[in-house]
């Protein structure tokens, strides 16, 4: 697992304590983790190089703010950097005033389109919009089918044009209108093909559809996962159609989406929702916030703490939540928090979400699948043997009383002696979390919010 | 000269050259190379040069970290004095490159008994069933028969996407509802495939992260039924990697190759203009070979890789 950004610069701020300023010297170092940090997460070669520049101007003498140490200092100057670019707050939609709005979707191959295009007429459907869908796939085999398919699971009306009859794109696209207007419906959701921005033809042709139907949003669709290349398609498409905004897909992965920063320099439109799994209610408004902590390595605490919530109950959550900032980790914590972790699904994924979970993560990173489970059930075996007073106080438990939970744990000294280890590890790193990148001293912005703040549905 | 599953096949090379050379310049039109220019402009080695340098390296998704140690090994010649001349640098990358490729190079694994079968594993959207109607194609040419495998249960009309392809080319197709197990689905096309002696088996799996735990579990289910009904199988599994993947592709490789076993990579979408860098990390971190490149979407549009045009490739501006 990457050693998140906030433990690196930790790492090279270690000796610079006490510097009341920034300087070019003790910068640089700094400046040089977070610049690989950036391109690991995609981010473009260009890009970087733009941030570096303005961050560096942004943190020159600038004076340490009190409570903060110079690593937090700068990774606030990078983040407060980050959604400055990001914009720092969700964009709507914009629906014409004269009914039905078209949204063109578009995109390379395999970005996203069709399944975005049946979670878009959901949500607006929930809205209280009326949506029709239509498919303007007439290349890949059995695309339009898929729509049709998505369609008929999520209830939602799609125009599959007459059998037989024409089958061009502009043509279908036409009739799609009139039905629409014909069956009083105020949004057409239009699904074209995947293609390359460099293919001139069809380049013209997502043009012409665009002369045709006048669109209120023209959405970009790309892959989380995309590379550097991302500047390139994204630059050409917005060239050629004038797209209005972005969606970024497959955000349930590991992919950092450094890409998300790339397209939005180059286009400058805002990325408006994000596709989080394969089936249609797997989206979600943008959060820039979220965003940039991912694309910085510090692990999508958000996204866990939103999970958290829905599966375990919101008090126990909070709870979590209140000990991680006050540091009142116990071993007892300790344990229900794995506990928990387990109720949530598979491991992997969550231990991608929160690299703050420390040494423990990556140790549990190391063992696969069912080892994983085995190792959970030992260490809870283990802290169930213990006494509550050992439980909430770790610093009692001496040799003698190791020995007691081992054999009562059916594991062995070392098995306990390991567990202490990665337990007053982890809880370390928590003081260093809560004392830092999410602690309270660091400023409104940067306090966990409460968790009414990720209600946004 | 072509190696399959079957041994060799000697297939016409000019015209797969040519076709290689289409696919890789097609898109790429008047191309100048950013290192020429960067190195005609200038003799000498310096800091800006060396940035010249990794320029092209990252945006060709080469990744930061590979980048830098291919630039330092470079910089600790020119300190050396080894290199005096600044347009040695470039063949002096070039060649490390290649030879990261070709050291991870491996032979396809010859089948004496059919069927042969190939599963193909990837991330959502990849090019998996394209990369199989070409595949099949390509089997089809050597005279083989072959029969395709609809274990993508799950994504909508996935299994009618690979009917059309078995159209196309000419290939059965095995196929049941969607939403059914995609084990099973494979011990049918296996059984069948087995008691009819069909030469290649190919298995379209559903697109996957490779975070996701249990979606890689069933991958590894469905190896397991593979193997009983075809002592061996699958005998090759290919990962298909979508060109524009930045450095996830890294992870997915790791991931899938851990479930899986996959045995060689196919890097789709290369007419566009991403590089698809990231598997020489692949490469150098896991000793995958790359098989294919997928150039278009038709069914010629797939061809053997070859290190030496793919590291050119990567240095080519468009
Ligand atoms: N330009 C180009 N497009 C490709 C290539 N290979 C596949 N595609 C396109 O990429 C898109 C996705 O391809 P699929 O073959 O459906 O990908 P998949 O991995 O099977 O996708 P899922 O099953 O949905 O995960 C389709 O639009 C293909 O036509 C290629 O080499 N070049
Ligand atoms: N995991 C995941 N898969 C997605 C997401 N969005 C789309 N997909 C999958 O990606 C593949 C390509 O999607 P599709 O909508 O067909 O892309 P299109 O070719 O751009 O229309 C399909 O397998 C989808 O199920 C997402 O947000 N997460
Ligand atoms: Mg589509
Ligand atoms: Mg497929």
């Amino acid at each position: 697992m990457f050693e998140n950004l906030a433990e690196k610069l930790q790492r090279v701020f270690k000796n610079l304590r006490g510097e009341g300023k920034l300087t070019a010297e003790n910068m640089e170092a700094a400046l040089k983790e977070i610049r690989v940090a950036l391109l690991e997460a995609d981010v473009h070669f260009r890009v970087v190089k733009q941030l570096m520049e303005s961050v560096k101007q942004k943190a020159l003498g600038q004076e340490v703010l009190g409570s903060l140490s110079p690593s937090q200092q700068v990774v606030k100057i990078v983040r407060d950097e980050l959604l400055h670019i990001l914009g720092s707050h969700t964009s709507r939609l914009r629906l014409a005033s004269e009914p039905p709005s078209v949204i063109l979707m578009v995109g390379l191959q395999g970005s996203g389109k069709t399944t975005s295009t049946a979670k878009l007429a959901k949500f607006l459907v929930k809205q209280g919009h009326r949506p029709l869908m239509v498919s303007v796939d007439v290349y890949r085999p059995a695309a339009r089918q898929q729509l049709a398919v998505l369609a008929r699971d999520i209830q939602i009306p799609i125009y599959e044009g007459v059998p037989q009859e024409s089958d061009k794109p502009l043509e279908l696209a036409r009739a799609a209108r009139r039905e629409a207007l014909q069956s009083n419906r105020d949004v057409l959701l239009v699904d074209t093909a995947g293609r390359l921005h460099i293919d001139d033809e069809l380049m013209s042709e997502l043009q012409q559809l665009k002369e045709l139907l006048n669109p209120s949003e023209i959405l970009f669709v790309a892959d989380a996962m995309t590379g550097q290349d991302a500047v390139k398609s994204a630059d050409e498409f917005h060239k050629r159609l004038g797209i209005t905004g972005v969606i970024l897909t497959k955000m349930d992965g590991d992919a950092r989406g450094g890409a998300a920063l790339s397209i939005r320099t180059v286009t400058g439109q805002p990325l408006k929702f994000v596709g989080v799994g394969e089936r249609t209610d797997a989206f979600e408004p943008f959060h820039p916030d979220r965003a940039v902590s991912r694309i910085l390595g510090m692990g999508d605490v958000l996204s866990l703490i939103e999970k958290v919530e829905q599966t375990i109950d919101q008090k126990k959550a909070e709870e979590m939540q209140r000990k991680l900032l006050d540091n009142e980790f116990t071993l007892e914590d300790f344990r229900d928090q794995l506990k928990q972790l387990r109720k949530l699904g598979p491991l992997e994924s969550l231990l991608g979400m929160i690299p703050q979970l420390g040494p423990l993560a990556k140790e549990l990173k190391k063992i696969k699948g069912t080892d994983q489970e085995k190792e959970l059930t030992k260490i809870v075996a283990i802290i169930d043997s213990m006494t509550p007073k050992e439980r909430s106080n770790h610093m009692i438990i001496n040799g003698s009383r190791r020995r007691r939970i081992a054999m009562g744990s059916g594991t062995t000294v070392q098995d306990v002696n390991n567990l202490l280890k990665q337990y007053t590890q982890a809880r370390l790193m928590m003081k260093q979390i809560s004392g830092g990148m999410l602690g309270k001293k660091f400023g409104g912005k940067m306090k966990l919010p409460s968790l009414d703040a990720f209600k946004f549905r | 000269m072509f190696r399959s599953l079957f041994g060799s096949t000697t297939e016409n090379e000019p015209n797969l050259l040519e076709r290689l050379k289409q696919g890789i310049q097609k898109t790429r039109a008047g191309f100048v190379s950013m290192l020429d220019d960067a190195l005609h402009g200038k003799k000498v080695i310096d800091a800006d040069l060396l940035e010249e340098l990794e320029y092209s390296l990252i945006t060709a998704d080469i990744g930061v970290r590979t980048a830098s140690e291919v630039i330092e090994s470079v910089r600790q010649r020119v300190d050396r004095h080894l290199v005096n001349d600044a347009s040695e640098i470039r063949s002096l990358i070039r060649q490390h490159l290649i030879e990261v490729l070709q050291a991870s190079e491996t032979p396809t694994p010859l089948v004496t008994e059919p069927p042969a079968v190939v599963m193909v594993v990837g991330v959502n959207g990849a090019g998996k069933t394209t990369t199989i109607g070409k595949l099949a194609h390509r089997f089809k040419a050597e005279g083989r028969s072959v029969l395709l495998c609809a274990a993508d249960t799950f994504r909508a009309a996935a299994i009618e996407q690979l009917e059309v392809w078995g159209q196309r080319t000419g290939a059965e197709v095995v196929r049941q509802r969607q939403g059914s197990d995609p084990s099973a689905v494979l011990f049918d096309a296996l059984q069948s495939a087995k008691a009819r002696r069909i030469d290649y088996v190919i298995v379209d799996t559903a697109g996957r992260l490779h975070t996701k735990a249990n979606l890689m579990a069933e991958l590894e289910k469905m190896t397991r039924t593979a193997k009983r009904v075809v002592p061996g199988a699958p005998h090759e599994v290919l990962l298909v990697l979508d060109a524009t993947t930045g450095q996830n592709g890294l992870e997915q490789a790791k991931h899938f190759t851990e479930s899986s076993g996959v045995t060689g990579i196919v890097l789709t979408k290369l007419d566009g203009t991403a590089k698809g860098g990231v598997v020489i990390a692949i490469a150098r971190e896991l000793n995958l070979p790359i098989r294919y490149i997928g150039v278009g979407e038709q069914v010629n549009d797939l061809l053997p890789f070859e290190p030496e045009r793919f590291v050119e490739s990567l240095f080519e501006t468009s």
